[in-house]
Order: structure tokens, then sequence, then C-alpha cells
């Protein structure tokens, strides 16, 4: 006994580092490991590693598969640290799991109360690892920090009241010493936040609400009280820029989704790409791409920041291929609106004017009795990732083309309850479409298509390996030439919904490829 | 939090469409003590305060607000903890759900001990925390203690003080594994299977071999757990139990 307790006492200071903020920062030096929800602080979800390659790729085969036991959309997105794989399952679950042999090492189970309010399913997008923590966040509100050696809980702070339609869906961002995390409500009259909670208390180190308040710059956007549950929430993964020390996070729909008499002006900072400073969380600039949605085109997609020549320059650049059909190229230093450009089927602008504002045209808003617009309320685009090669200069997204009928109705506000003021259905007879396209990124000029069978729901990875990685809404993992877009491997996994994103990893020199197809965690490897 | 090696909970989660529990009456409770009886006291001890289970002989049960919580945890169980799921037809579920409620009224253990002092002697005399994590402290050598109030009587912190071994829990194992280069490493085994085996050593790295990279595994049938009989007065002993039982989580 005594000689255990010696080993073990001895041997603490071992384990003390963990992930550092130090790793995270410098991802390519350990290209093995997948440390950030996109795989790198600026959206990139692009890997160095090589084993697997476009001349071998046809020889994947499943390594293991780790199901989990929930029938709700599986949307995790692993993160790998030295050869352990830490997961969120739905509806607020984590497990680690060896990313060796797919047994899992623990798994934490979250017992939720019966009135959860999530308006798209019990779903959550992953993890994020920091020292020897798990942060998870969950449907009723709460961060937890997990042990990442045994799954026990460390500490649990209530975010926000779940009664009041807040709910956690999004991987946290872990940011230095702090966990940047925000909530999801928009259909609840949540007004919407960006959070930062000190790594190592769960206290919180600074708050930016997305709807400013009375006597905040932007509040006079809102009409009467309605800025008080205007939404605008945050539940998708920003990205962040250590040279700037500017965290960039989309933000979701305006409150009510469709009725948008009873919050008459711009509704800032709704349908937003907001730049906050990452140690005070104060407002650095802020662009706003549908003002006064009234479309539920929220701007919660994963930014992505690459440095391209603009005519000749060198500039620090923002992506945002957005819900509402239009590319968008920002400069990240000052906001600036660069480039914004139609990439899917839109009727609802005449374009954009010289500073990204839409120029709308009269009768898309919707009606009592439904009016056609394009694109349609999944828009163009969604939450699932991008990826962007710095190998091949190309940026790849999943891009979805339809068009719905929208409805407007009425919107009473009760705390709690769903507050949409509207509806939406398919267009009766369209056929969506959907592509994985490459794009020039400074341009939004396309490089090359590759069609889907329907509009896509899940992201997209790149390799050093010359491959883009995807999935299909009927169950397919799939392998693409980078450079071409010529299709090289697929595997039929599931005849679940697949939501998610793919990544890849190596332990012991081997590399996988992995992503959350159906209800199990599928890892691939060649043989 | 980690039996998942010993239950898995159905996936479903089908709930009643009443608010209030429909199977009350006199009758319904005499058959929900005998379903309880054979299915539930030899956890929960025949009055709902006994055994490894959780504290059932309280007014408010903390996770079984309503009726409807009560049945869901009945029928369902509280998955990757002891307490399992039923087949149970929902007449029945609701019948022990009765007789569970009921219990709440009967008489409970007082506990005597002193918390503030319990705390102390967790954190240094007792060494508890060498092994146990309760919230940012402590170890991993044993199961963390941060919810422990909620889901173990006070009897059977008793014992697990005084005599560890009576009942193990089955997660950590002490295993050591030799690889075929004569290599030890021993630690808490966190999962096993016929091919391969996890282990996170005493440092708290976490190991995984293929079986066939080992010359031999071995993991012991005893706990790391000392016995505290004589190294704790009685009175000690009382205090760490009332402090035990006060830790709820970690909210704030
Ligand atoms: C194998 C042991 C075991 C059996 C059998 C068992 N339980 Fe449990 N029960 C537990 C444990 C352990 C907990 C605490 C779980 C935890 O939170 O870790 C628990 C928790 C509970 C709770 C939650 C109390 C609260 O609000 O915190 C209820 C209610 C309950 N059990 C009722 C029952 C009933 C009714 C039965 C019989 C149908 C039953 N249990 C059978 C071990 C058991
Ligand atoms: C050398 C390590 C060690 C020390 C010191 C130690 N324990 Fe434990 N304890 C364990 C291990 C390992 C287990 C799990 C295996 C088992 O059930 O015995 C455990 C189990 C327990 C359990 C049961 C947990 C459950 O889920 O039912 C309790 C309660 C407990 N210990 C309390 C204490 C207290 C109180 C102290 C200090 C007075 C203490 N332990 C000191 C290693 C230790």
């Amino acid at each position: 006994m005594k000689t255990l307790l010696m080993t073990m006492l001895c041997a603490g200071a071992v384990w003390a580092q963990g992930l550092t903020y130090e790793r995270i920062l410098n991802p390519d030096r350990e290209p093995g490991n997948w440390l950030t929800y996109s795989g790198n602080y600026a959206g990139h979800r692009h890997s160095p590693l090589t084993e697997i390659h476009e001349g071998n790729v046809n020889k994947l085969k499943v390594a293991w598969v780790y199901q989990t036991n929930s029938l709700q959309k599986f949307e995790t997105t692993p993160i790998v640290v030295d050869g352990i794989i830490y997961i969120s399952e739905p509806p607020s679950n984590a497990a680690a799991i060896d990313a060796r042999t797919g047994r899992a090492l623990w798994r934490y189970r979250r017992q939720l109360p019966d009135d959860l309010r999530v308006c798209c399913g019990q779903v959550n997008r992953g993890v994020a690892v920091l020292g020897n923590l798990v942060y998870l966040g969950t449907l009723d509100g709460h961060l937890l920090a997990l042990d990442a050696r045994t799954g026990a809980i460390r500490w649990d702070t209530v975010v926000a009241d779940y009664k009041l339609g807040y709910s956690i869906t999004v991987a946290p961002l872990a940011v230095r010493d702090k966990i940047v995390i925000g909530v999801a409500g928009g259909e609840y009259g949540a007004r919407g936040f960006l959070d930062a909670y000190h790594a190592q208390t769960g206290k919180q180190a600074w708050r930016f609400w997305t709807v400013p308040g009375p006597g905040e710059p932007g509040n006079e956007t809102w009409k009467g009280d309605s800025w008080k549950v205007g939404a605008a929430d945050t539940w998708v993964t920003g990205a962040f820029d250590p040279e700037t020390n500017l965290i960039y996070w989309g933000t979701g729909n305006p409150g009510p989704d469709w009725n948008g008499d009873v919050r008459l002006g711009d509704n800032l900072y709704s349908d937003s790409l907001i730049a906050v400073d990452a140690d005070r969380g104060k407002l650095k600039w802020y662009f706003q791409f549908t003002p006064h949605d009234v479309h539920d085109w929220d701007a919660t997609e994963v930014p992505v920041l690459v440095d391209e020549l603009v005519r000749g320059e060198k500039r620090k650049l923002l992506l945002f291929p957005n819900r509402n059909a239009f590319y968008y190229v920002l400069d990240r230093v000052t906001g600036k609106f660069l480039l914004g450009k139609e990439y899917a089927k839109q009727t609802w602008t005449k374009g954009l004017d010289d500073n990204g504002r839409p120029i709308r045209i009269e009768g898309t808003t919707p009606t009592l009795q439904g009016v056609k617009v394009w694109p349609s309320v999944a828009g163009a685009n969604n939450w699932y990732s991008p990826a962007y090669s710095p190998v091949t200069g190309l940026f790849y997204v999943a891009v979805r083309d339809s068009g719905s009928v929208y409805y407007t109705g009425e919107a009473v506000y009760k705390p709690g309850e769903r507050f949409d003021g509207g509806g939406y259905r398919a267009i009766p007879g369209e056929e969506e479409q959907g592509f994985i396209r490459a794009y020039k990124p400074a341009s939004g000029e396309v490089a090359w298509e590759y069609k889907l069978h329907s509009a896509p729901w899940s992201g997209v990875l790149s390799t050093a390996g010359n491959l883009v990685f995807g999935a299909t809404n009927e169950g397919q993992i799939f392998a693409l030439n980078a450079k071409t877009g010529a299709p090289l491997w697929r595997f039929q996994a599931t005849s679940l919904l697949v939501r998610s994103n793919p990544i890849t990893y190596a332990v012991d020199g081997k590399q996988y490829l992995a992503m959350a197809l159906g209800n199990s965690l599928y890892a691939f490897a060649l043989e | 939090m980690v039996m998942w090696i010993l239950f898995q909970a159905p996936p479903t989660t089908e709930l009643p469409r009443v608010d209030k529990n429909p199977y009350t009456s006199a009758e319904d409770l005499a058959l929900g003590q005998k379903l309880y009886n054979g299915r539930c006291a030899g956890c929960h001890g025949l009055t709902g305060d006994g055994g490894k289970g959780a504290n059932l002989a309280v007014r408010d049960l903390p996770r079984a607000g309503t009726d409807v919580a009560l049945y869901r945890i009945v029928r369902y169980g509280i998955p990757e903890t002891e307490m399992p799921a039923t087949l149970m037809a929902s007449r029945e579920v609701w019948q022990i759900s009765a007789f569970v409620r009921s219990l709440g009224s009967s008489s409970n253990e007082a506990v005597k001990g002193n918390v503030a002092r319990g705390e102390q002697v967790v954190g240094a005399k007792g060494g508890c925390l060498q092994c146990h994590a309760i919230a940012m402290k402590g170890g991993r050598l044993g199961p963390a203690l941060t919810d422990i109030g909620g889901k173990r009587s006070p009897g059977h912190l008793r014992s697990k003080i005084l005599e560890p071994a009576l009942e193990i829990t089955e997660t950590f194992r002490v295993a050591t594994v030799t690889t075929k280069a004569g290599k030890k490493i021993s630690g808490v085994r966190l999962n096993e299977d016929p091919f391969s085996i996890q282990i996170r050593d005493f440092s708290d790295e976490i190991h995984s071999f293929f079986k066939e990279q080992l010359a031999s595994v071995q993991v012991e049938r005893r706990t790391t757990m000392p016995s505290y009989k004589g190294r704790l007065s009685e009175a000690e002993i009382e205090d760490v139990v009332a402090y035990l039982l006060t830790l709820r989580g970690t909210v704030q």
C-alpha cells in the first residue's frame, strides 16, 4: 500500500501540463493530433498528414467503430490528443476513446431535465480540451469541465437558464486560459451572447451580448423592447487569430425568425460576424450580412482565416460563405467588406452595394399565404465546416442550392416558449441541389465542383495527401482529389442521418480518418 | 459514472402520457412493495436507507422531483451508474414508484457527524484526496466523490471506510501488464477485452496495448482503498460520513 501511494505521489508532476495553449497555437508541430474543433484556430480543417494520399485512398478500410446508444443526430467533431479521442455524444454526454482500438476509456453521462427547449434535435458538436480538462456544453445550459483522465466532473457552471429557451450545442473553444462558449435558442427569443470562462475555475471572465442593451450602440436597431428577445445566438464555433488577438464568431437569426414587424430595424448584431477582443470580450468590429433578416439565415457558419493577395497586396482575410447565398471576403483586421459574390441561387436581392449591404427585392418577405424565396431556410451553407488547404490554395465548401416557401405568423413572446413567428416548407417539386465546391479564396471563383445527390449536411476535411473528404445525406463517406474533384473512394456507413465533420489523426505512426456517421464514430485506416 | 462496463441503458426513453402516478391505491402500494423487495431492496435496503443505492427514505428525491422523473429513473435506470433499467410493465413501474414515494415518510437514520470536521479529515488525516477527486482537488486512483452524497446511503459509506474490501466497485481494479520486452506497467484498468487492455498508470498516463504485444496481464481482485478501522476514531468516521453526504455535485 505504502509503495503504491509513494509511486503515485512522486509521479504526480508528470501529467501536470496536459494540453497547453502553446501546443494548440502550433498544431502543425504535432500533425498526428487534432487539437481544436477546426484543427487550428484559423478554421482550416486541414491536415498535413500524407500517409493516406490520392494514390492509396482507395485501400481505406474500417479500423474500428464506436457506437453510441442514442438515435439523435451525432454531430461531434472529435478532438485527438496523444492517442486519445475526446467526443461529445448526444444529448449532452462525453467520452474518451482509445484512438488505436476504439475502446472507451471513460464516459460521462449527464442527466437532463425533461423540459428542455431545443429547436432542432438534442445535439452537441464537440468538446474542447485544455490542460487536463475536457470542456462540454450541455442542453440544459451548463458548461462542464471534466477530468481528461477520468471523466469526473471538476467544475460545473451555469451559463444560461434553459427554461428561458437557452441550450448549448456548440463545441467550446479554448483560447489561452479561457474557454469561449456560445448559446443556442434563436427560436425561443433567447437573447444571445458570447461568453468566456476561466479554464481552471469556471468563473466567468467576460460576456459579450450579441444584442446590445439600452444605451449601447446598436440598441436603436431594435424597435421598442424587441431587443430583449432578439436572439442572435452563437451556436457554431468560431475562429481566433493570435496576432489580432480577436475571436471571430458568427451570430444567428434575429428573433422571431419569420416575423420582422415586431422588431423593425437592422437588428444588430444578428446574422453578423463579430470580432471581439480575446482578453476582455470587447467588440472590435462587426459585419452584418443580413440586416433585418426574415428568413432565418443565421450567420452561424465557420469563419475561415487566410492570408492572400488582394489586388497585389497580402491581406489578412476572413472567408465566409453565408447561409444567405453570398460568399463574403472581409478584411479581418478592420472588418472591411472586400467581396460578396452570389454562390447559390438567390432571389431576395438585386445584389450587394459597395459596403456589402444587400439591395432587397420587394415581395420576398414571408406572408400568410407563403412566398417562394431562394435560398432555402437551411441556406446555401450551414453550421457544418468548410476546409482550406494551404497546399492547393483552395477553399472547399459543401454548398446547398434550394429554396423554401416562407410563412409569417403571430409572434407573442412567452418565456421558454417557441417564438419564431412563422414557418416554411419545401418548394413543391423542387429538387434540392448539393455540391462540394473548390473556390479560389480571395475571388470566390470556382476551381472545380463535385455534384452530390442532395443538399449536404456534413462538412469537409482537406489533407496534404491531395484529398478532400466529405459525406453524403445517403450515408456515405467519400474522398475526392483536392486539385480536380475527381472521386477516389467511398464507403457506405449508415442508413441513419449523417450530420458531422471529418477529421484525421495519427497514432503509432499510422494515419486514421475519423467521422461520426449515423450514431457511430468510424475510424478508417490503410491495412 | 464509469460503470458502463456493467450496464447499458436502452436507447429509447419513451415517457408516460400522464403527469401523476395513476396507481397509488393501498393495493398498488402493497404490490409495489413486493416488487421493490425483490428488485430494489438489495441495493436500497428494505426501508430505502441502506445499501449501496441512493437513500430513498427522504422527503424529496433530488433527481425524482416529479412522478414522471421517478418513473423514468425506475424504468430506464440512471445510465452509467449501477442503477439499472427494468423490463417491468409500466403499471408495475408505477406501483414501485408509489411505494418508493411512501418511503419518504419512513424513519430515516440520523447522521450525527460534524460536516466541517469531516471535510478536514478527508483533506488531511484521512488522505482521501490522494486517491479521490472532489471538484478541482484530488487524485485519480479511486472514483471521484464529487457527488457521492446523492448516490450512497450513510450505512454504505460507513462500511466502505471501515471495511473497503466488503464490496468493491467493479472499476478501479489495479492491473499490471508485462510487455514481451519485459517492461512492467501498473495502473488502474480502464477497459479490457480479449484483444486489448487500457490502463491509466500511477502518473496518470494512459496506455493501450494489444494483448499480442504482452507477455502477461494481471488484474488484482482487491481494492487499493485502505481500511480506516483503528486509523480514524469512530467520531471522525461519523464526521467523514456526514461530510460525504453533503457532496452533491459542483454547480456554480
Ligand atoms: C444494483 C444496485 C441497484 C438496484 C438493484 C436498484 N438501484 Fe436504484 N440506485 C442505485 C444507485 C447506485 C443509485 C445512485 C446512482 C448514482 O447517481 O450514481 C440509485 C438511484 C436511485 C434513485 C434516484 C434517487 C435520487 O433521486 O437521487 C431512485 C429513485 C432509485 N434508485 C430507485 C430504485 C428502484 C425503485 C429500484 C428497483 C426497481 C432500484 N432503484 C434498484 C442502485 C440500485
Ligand atoms: C490508496 C487510495 C485510496 C485512499 C487513500 C482512499 N480510497 Fe476510497 N477508494 C479507493 C478505490 C480504488 C476505490 C474504488 C474501488 C473500491 O470500491 O474499493 C475507493 C472507493 C471508495 C468509496 C466508494 C465509492 C462509491 O462509488 O461507492 C468511497 C465512499 C471511498 N472510497 C471513500 C474514501 C474516503 C472517505 C477515504 C479517506 C478516509 C478514502 N476513500 C481513501 C481508493 C482509496
